[in-house]
């Protein structure tokens, strides 16, 4: 692209403490292009992206749009000059329409004429020209993510944005919503508006950009053209070594230590699993693949004992259970990984070592005639510390301070301390970065080769086939009979992921 | 300018905020002071001497600082847990009555070494009922219970005044709404000869170590705090949620009913419907006041007495309205709100 770049960062340097969070960088994006910011947690390509929208004032370092600079530290300025923010956690308003929310903001506060009309028009026809499809008068909160999604674009566009930046815009899509917005950004650089996306997905950066920026440790790395990279490169330049997936070994399963036969949940007056059935065996890794929301969430609370079911039979280590309690499961030695850490997994108030023990607390090992024995549970947080590599904190440290990935580990390091007979993990490494992802494999897996049955919930492809031994697919509710992952190719897993078997068990029946 | 959330709280901060907030609230009730054309200074001074100046009157500050460490306590156990008891004043009423009606006739021939605990016991089962029934309509319908344990405070003065009107009216009060009187047998002894202070104020204190105790170091603590923090994770750690909520709307409820049979046996004997000025309410200042700590409900309830009783003192000298201590009691909740805020965040530039 030779035109002059839409906008220009030169030298942006921020510190934080003792943290440089920016060092020194410089990148710029043209007209129609789609710029892809590549980079771990806590690599600086937020900051940078606060700082281009007067969040942050810079230490040092100036930002040019079209040419002119723009003052530090004023969102409105960076408004006014052209600049679009859609935030990974939306600022919109769940009780108010989405033509109030795209309007919010842009009428005089003292004007007593409404401008709805006029607003309601020029919505319309914003949203026609990119094709982001919405109703003017539906409640934002009675919309799904994926649409919240595009009202805070065309929240953006409404300002006049010629420049829009997205931080982590898929993290709360699944594939098919995720796939949608990269159509919708194409067509958006199409027609003359320059994105930046933040985003630490090899596949999307590779598939959606025209040219990726690589920040590690508050510096730029590298700049490559999509077309000229591989997944591979992108993936050592981003962590700054060779990160190689531990891999599975072959393994002799053993007993079936869990089973559910013909399962039916119900919840809030909806079937939320219909009639599923798998089995899970001692050393052996049970990957249930799937787009978001065809009930994961309710399959891992049924067995992390948070949901009952009206229908069918589960049976622990072969004898059948009338009832599943949080309590039982961790009597009966079942780890659990919940689907969201921060909401479900840990307490972020609480000390790490409250976290570690809190859901043993009432065992005689941590507490005696209903006294917490405080130094029993420092010390389990302190070996779970060590055992597991937790950076960032000791036992007293306040959860909330550890990142994503230190977290993860000790929910993982506390349900793997004491070698459960099953491990129940759902979603192990949403959002974590690739260093992480790597520890949290080796665990699970080695977790595996001591003989624990393993029951992997998970929406990452890649993870499900390189730690399952057998695979099924969870569609609306129901679970595809499994598959033995030596077979699985991915043109075979997408066809049960869409429910292509559950037509022919409707033939065979 | 923004909000930075602090990864840590410094000690000196936990400090500094509830005594930077009584001295700007000082300082703003101070405005209305010198707006009422009296020295400001002296006026602060006229407090301090009227709530301690003389046996008499330190004694009497902290006589009323008794049933406010137990409302405080009441409110800040509560909050703790994120169950919105705002019935503290209802509970106190409902204490107070029940002690009469058994403390009356009923009990009344039982020795004070029976009958005291008896009707100390009986004064927090009536909080405890009385907060149950909010926390049922909750867990049961999710009807928030900042409204309903509030409007119940309504019924309760209601259904006291009903009593005292009726059956357990004294038929020696000339006509007055005023309740029989318990029995000699159950009222509390006094700390200091010739006060009002009785042993309520030791009991107050231990309770509030009792339940600092009970929140820092028992399983029960832990999972109270955990469900306050975050429900859904407390769930999935195995918490029994509602079971937990029970036991902390007890402790709540219990304290609140035990504050009204404390006042009666220890200060009047027996029941009007102004034997509380609002304690229930103040309470949920001084527990705000404390960080909802228990400890630091001691010293707010010290202090929020000490303003209430040594107003009457600066009232009397200067000629200043006492509405000026409800003023400054009420304005330091709203800085030590602000307060607070600044120890979880801080500005940057």
């Amino acid at each position: 692209m030779t035109s002059a770049p839409v906008l220009q960062l030169d030298n942006i340097s921020k510190r934080f403490g003792a943290i440089q969070a920016n060092d020194d960088i410089s990148l710029s994006l043209a007209k129609g292009e789609v710029l892809a910011l590549l980079g771990e947690n806590g690599a600086g390509k937020t900051t940078l992206m606060s700082i281009l929208f007067g969040h942050y004032v810079p230490d040092a370092g100036t930002i040019h749009i079209e040419g002119s600079e723009l003052p530090a530290g004023r969102p409105r300025a960076a408004i006014r000059a052209g600049i679009g923010m859609v935030h990974q956690h939306f600022s919109l308003a769940p009780n108010l329409t989405v033509l109030e929310n795209v309007m919010t903001g842009t009428e005089k506060l003292w004007s007593f004429k409404s401008e709805r009309t006029a607003g309601r028009a020029r919505l319309l026809s914003i949203a026609s020209r990119f094709g982001l499809g919405v109703n003017p008068d539906a409640r934002l909160g009675d919309l799904s993510v994926g649409e919240q999604q595009r009202v805070e674009i065309l929240k953006a566009l409404y300002n006049d944005a010629r420049i829009l930046i997205l931080d982590e815009p898929t993290a709360v899509l699944t594939n098919i919503e995720a796939e949608r917005l990269f159509q919708t950004l194409r067509e958006m650089a199409r027609q003359g508006l320059s994105l930046i996306f933040i985003s630490h997905k090899l596949d999307e950066v590779i598939s959606a950009a025209d040219r990726v920026v690589v920040l590690r440790g508050g510096k730029v790395v590298a700049e490559r053209r999509t077309g000229e990279t591989s997944k591979a490169e992108l993936a050592e330049l981003m962590v700054g070594r060779r990160v190689t997936r531990p891999v599975r070994e072959a393994s002799t399963p053993g007993a079936v230590v869990f089973e559910a036969v013909g399962v039916t949940v119900t919840d809030g007056g909806q079937e939320r699993l219909r009639d599923i059935s798998f089995q899970l065996h001692a050393g052996e890794t049970l990957g249930i693949i799937g787009v978001s929301g065809n009930g994961q969430a309710t399959l891992s609370h049924l067995v992390s004992g948070l949901v009952g079911w009206s229908r069918g039979d589960i049976m622990l280590f072969g004898r059948p259970v009338t009832d599943v309690s949080v309590e039982s499961l961790i009597d009966a030695g079942i780890g659990r990984i919940p689907e969201d850490r921060n909401k479900e997994g840990a307490i972020g108030e609480l000390a790490v070592w409250e976290n570690a023990v809190l859901e043993r607390i009432a065992s005689p090992r941590f507490s005696r005639h209903g006294l917490v024995d405080r130094k029993a549970g420092m010390a389990f947080a302190q070996e779970i510390i060590a055992e597991f590599d937790i950076r960032g904190g000791g036992p007293s440290t306040r959860t909330r301070l550890l990142s994503g990935g230190n977290m993860q580990k000790l929910i993982l390091g506390r349900n793997l301390h004491d070698r459960p007979k099953i491990l129940i993990a759902a979603q192990p490494t949403r959002g974590l970065d690739e260093g992480a992802v790597a520890a949290v494999h080796a665990r699970i897996l080695q977790a595996r080769k001591e003989g624990t049955a393993v029951l992997l919930i998970s929406e990452d492809l890649d993870e499900v086939i390189g730690l399952a031994d057998r695979i099924q697919a969870i569609v609306k509710g129901r679970l595809s009979p499994p598959i033995d992952a030596q077979s699985a190719d991915p043109r075979k897993l997408g066809l049960m992921m869409s429910g292509e078997w559950m037509s022919e068990a409707q033939h065979a029946s | 300018m923004r909000l930075e959330r602090r990864d840590h709280r410094p000690l000196y901060l936990v400090v500094a905020a509830p005594v930077g907030a009584v001295i700007a609230a000082l300082a703003i009730a101070g405005i209305l002071i010198a707006l009422a054309g009296a020295p400001v200074f002296e006026a602060y001074w006229r407090i301090l001497t009227g709530a301690f100046g003389t046996r008499l009157s330190a004694t009497e500050t902290l006589t009323r600082a008794t049933p406010l460490m137990l409302t405080g306590l009441a409110a800040a156990v509560a909050f703790r847990a994120r169950l919105w008891n705002i019935g503290a004043e209802g509970q106190f009423y409902l204490g107070a009555i029940t002690v009469v009606a058994l403390g009356s006739k009923l009990l009344a021939g039982l020795p004070a070494a029976l009958l005291i605990p008896a009707l100390l016991v009986a004064g927090a089962v009536a909080g405890m009922v009385l907060i149950l029934v909010p926390l049922w309509l909750r867990l049961r319908f999710s009807v928030d219970e900042v409204v309903t344990s509030l409007l119940l405070n309504f019924v309760a003065l209601l259904f006291v005044s009903m009593l005292i009107d009726g059956v357990l009216k004294d038929p020696l009060a000339f006509g007055w709404p005023q309740s029989m009187p318990v029995s000699d047998h159950a009222l509390l002894p006094k700390l200091v000869a010739r006060s009002r202070l009785h042993v309520g104020f030791i009991i107050a204190i231990v309770i509030a170590f009792a339940v600092y105790f009970l929140q820092s170091r028992t399983v029960f603590g832990l999972r109270s705090r955990a469900a306050g923090l975050n429900p859904a994770g407390a769930v999935f750690a195995g918490v029994p949620l509602g079971m937990t909520l029970v036991k902390v709307a007890c402790l709540s409820g219990g304290l609140a009913g035990l504050a009204g049979a404390i006042e009666v046996m220890g200060v009047k004997g027996y029941v009007t419907t102004d034997l509380s000025p609002g304690f229930g309410y103040s309470g949920i200042i001084v527990a705000m006041l404390a960080n909802l700590h228990p400890i630091g409900v001691i010293a707010a309830a010290l202090f929020t007495a000490t303003v209430f009783v040594g107003a009457d003192g600066m009232s009397r000298a200067l000629g200043i309205p006492t509405y000026i201590a409800d003023v400054t009691v009420a304005v330091s909740l709203l800085t030590m709100l602000i307060a607070l805020f600044f120890t979880q965040y801080r500005i940057r530039r």
